[in-house]
């Protein structure tokens, strides 16, 4: 029993940020499907992560985004993303996480470590083609705009400052639609919106393969302005990109189902924090993991405090 | 070319209503887009023609439209003693400036093959460049293994630090010039690895690029450079 705990110890990672994919309180058996695809005498590199197909054929989004563009930035991008991480992975403390907690990781703060740029591409790569679909565009409705009106004014506004984020994010990177709700002021890493600012929608930009995975927020929705995403259809006229992407592209159904989601997430987590607190209040002994919030070790086969 | 700027100047004038009134204030430079000295396809098949034009007449002029205009609305900051707006503009003046700065470099450092371009360098950068790296291949070699690690956009350089009279590669980030990597730092020669340099023709495989470069690059420029500062 004992052996099998540590076992799991070793896994696992306090990242309280991540909210609800680990639990804040405990880490117990945390990903029981924690893939070991290393074999003892193996010499195959084994793929961990796969790149997944967009959820529409390549000629899909056209003739907004050519089908030459997706061949290539799917297929020759995204693609080398997911081989370089797969091999960067390999034989490493990062092998068989989730490729949300890679980027947690190693975003390490900041201070970014080398898996940091294939896997957050990856992730965000994957998430760009799904806020995309064949016959795009157009407004949400229902609670969605009903956000989107709170907290930026009308919909056009908010039209106007997603597409100006685009525009301004120089060189290259993505501009994000998220929802805000985190609780913790993340150190170091630049958390581009005050802690007021809560259960929000916000836009934000992020150079280069940064995401807002890495302040804890939400996203919602993201558009790639890297070079290669646009280049072929538009040259170097992004904001007719941008304007295209918008009136033709977005997937508010997307959107939608990922902000009911957020809210969900953010509700548990507020009932985590209001149950901890609960406990602090009566005295319990609380777990000693939770001092150590914004602590991230690996194989730390000491710590016995994961037995419950 | 100074008509172009002097007329410019005069309508810049005409925009700031005051400026004409104050003596005390200079009136401001602006910049223009200089001529390439050779063809838009001159450099095929190394790089394309219509990556020439497009790189030239469309991302060049949009740095240098820019920034002026940062550099217009800086002067006016300045002259209402507005701290924060002139903060604010360091970063448009930094991307667009420095994107101006590197592609005049970058002009200069490409030549057709039939004018030099791709003749490898002589006398004190050539022996330098041995010395320091050994061959010029070995030279070539490790720009283009940091040109293809570069993430995301920026350029690769080959500078000389004046102070040490050392030949160094440095990369920087978006359009940073390379000064920002060391204040002695002067450019000999350096290769754009943002996308829109190479996309239309090589897609993704930015190596590739930067293998077929070399044949158009104008090593004459880097020497002139070199022996300026190394003299």
């Amino acid at each position: 029993m004992a052996a099998t705990t540590s076992m799991v110890t070793s896994l696992t990672f306090t990242i309280p940020s991540l909210g609800l994919r680990l639990p804040t309180r405990s880490y117990p058996c945390l990903k029981p499907q924690r893939r070991f695809v290393r074999k003892a005498a193996s010499n195959v590199i084994t793929a961990t992560y796969e790149l997944k197909a967009p959820p529409y054929p390549l000629n899909a989004l056209e003739p907004h985004m050519s089908r030459e563009t997706l061949e290539y930035h799917w297929g020759k991008h995204h693609r080398t993303y997911v081989e370089n991480l797969n091999k960067q992975v390999v034989g490493t403390d990062l092998e068989g996480l989730s490729l949300e907690d890679i980027i947690i990781v190693t975003y390490n703060k900041g201070d970014i470590l080398p898996a940091f740029n294939n896997a957050a591409q990856a992730w965000n790569h994957d998430f760009f083609w799904e806020s995309m679909k064949p016959g795009g565009g157009g407004k949400p409705s229902g609670d969605l705009l009903d956000l989107i009106e709170r907290d930026f004014g009308s919909f056009e506004r908010f039209i106007e400052e997603f597409k100006a984020a685009a525009a301004t994010q120089f060189g290259s990177g993505w501009a994000w639609l998220a929802y805000k709700a985190n609780r913790l002021d993340v150190e170091n890493a630049v958390n581009p919106w005050p802690s007021e600012k809560d259960k929000e929608l916000v836009i934000v930009k992020s150079p280069n393969a940064v995401n807002p995975l890495v302040w804890d927020y939400f996203p919602l929705l993201t558009i790639d302005v890297w070079e290669h995403a646009y280049y072929l259809d538009f040259q170097n006229r992004r904001p007719d990109y941008i304007s295209v992407f918008m009136e033709k592209l977005v997937s508010w159904e997307t959107v939608n189902t990922r902000l009911e989601k957020a809210k969900a997430r953010a509700a548990e987590r507020e009932m985590e924090e209001e149950r901890r607190r609960k406990e602090e209040e009566e005295g319990k002994p609380t777990n000693e993991e939770e001092d150590d919030d914004l602590e991230m070790y690996v194989d730390n086969d000491n710590d016995d405090s994961e037995a419950e | 070319m100074a008509l172009r700027s002097s007329v410019t100047r005069r309508t810049l004038t005409l925009g700031l209503n005051s400026t004409m009134l104050l003596p005390l204030s200079r009136s401001l430079q602006t910049f223009s887009l200089p001529d390439l000295p050779y063809d838009y396809g001159a450099l095929e098949p190394a790089i394309s023609g219509e990556i020439m034009q497009l790189h030239h007449q469309k991302h060049h002029q949009t740095y240098i439209t820019n920034y002026n205009k940062a550099l217009e609305q800086l002067h006016e900051a300045i002259q209402k003693g507005d701290s924060s707006t002139v903060v604010k503009l360091q970063s448009a003046i930094k991307f667009n400036g420095g994107g101006h700065v590197n592609h005049s470099i970058f002009w200069k450092n490409l030549a057709p093959i039939r004018e030099g371009g791709g003749e490898p360098p002589k006398a004190s950068l050539g022996w330098a460049i041995d010395t320091h790296f050994g061959s010029l291949e070995s030279l070539i070699q490790k720009m283009n293994a940091e040109g293809a690690a570069l993430q995301g956009s920026g350029w690769v350089w080959l500078g000389v630090n004046k102070e040490l009279k050392k030949l160094v590669i440095e990369t920087t980030p978006n359009q940073d010039p390379l000064v920002t990597k060391g204040p002695h730092l002067v450019p000999l020669l350096g290769i754009d690895v943002w996308e829109h340099a190479y996309y239309l023709q090589y897609k993704n495989v930015r190596p590739d690029y930067l293998k077929n470069i070399w044949k158009v690059i104008n090593w004459k420029y880097a020497s002139e450079v070199y022996e300026k500062e190394c003299a």
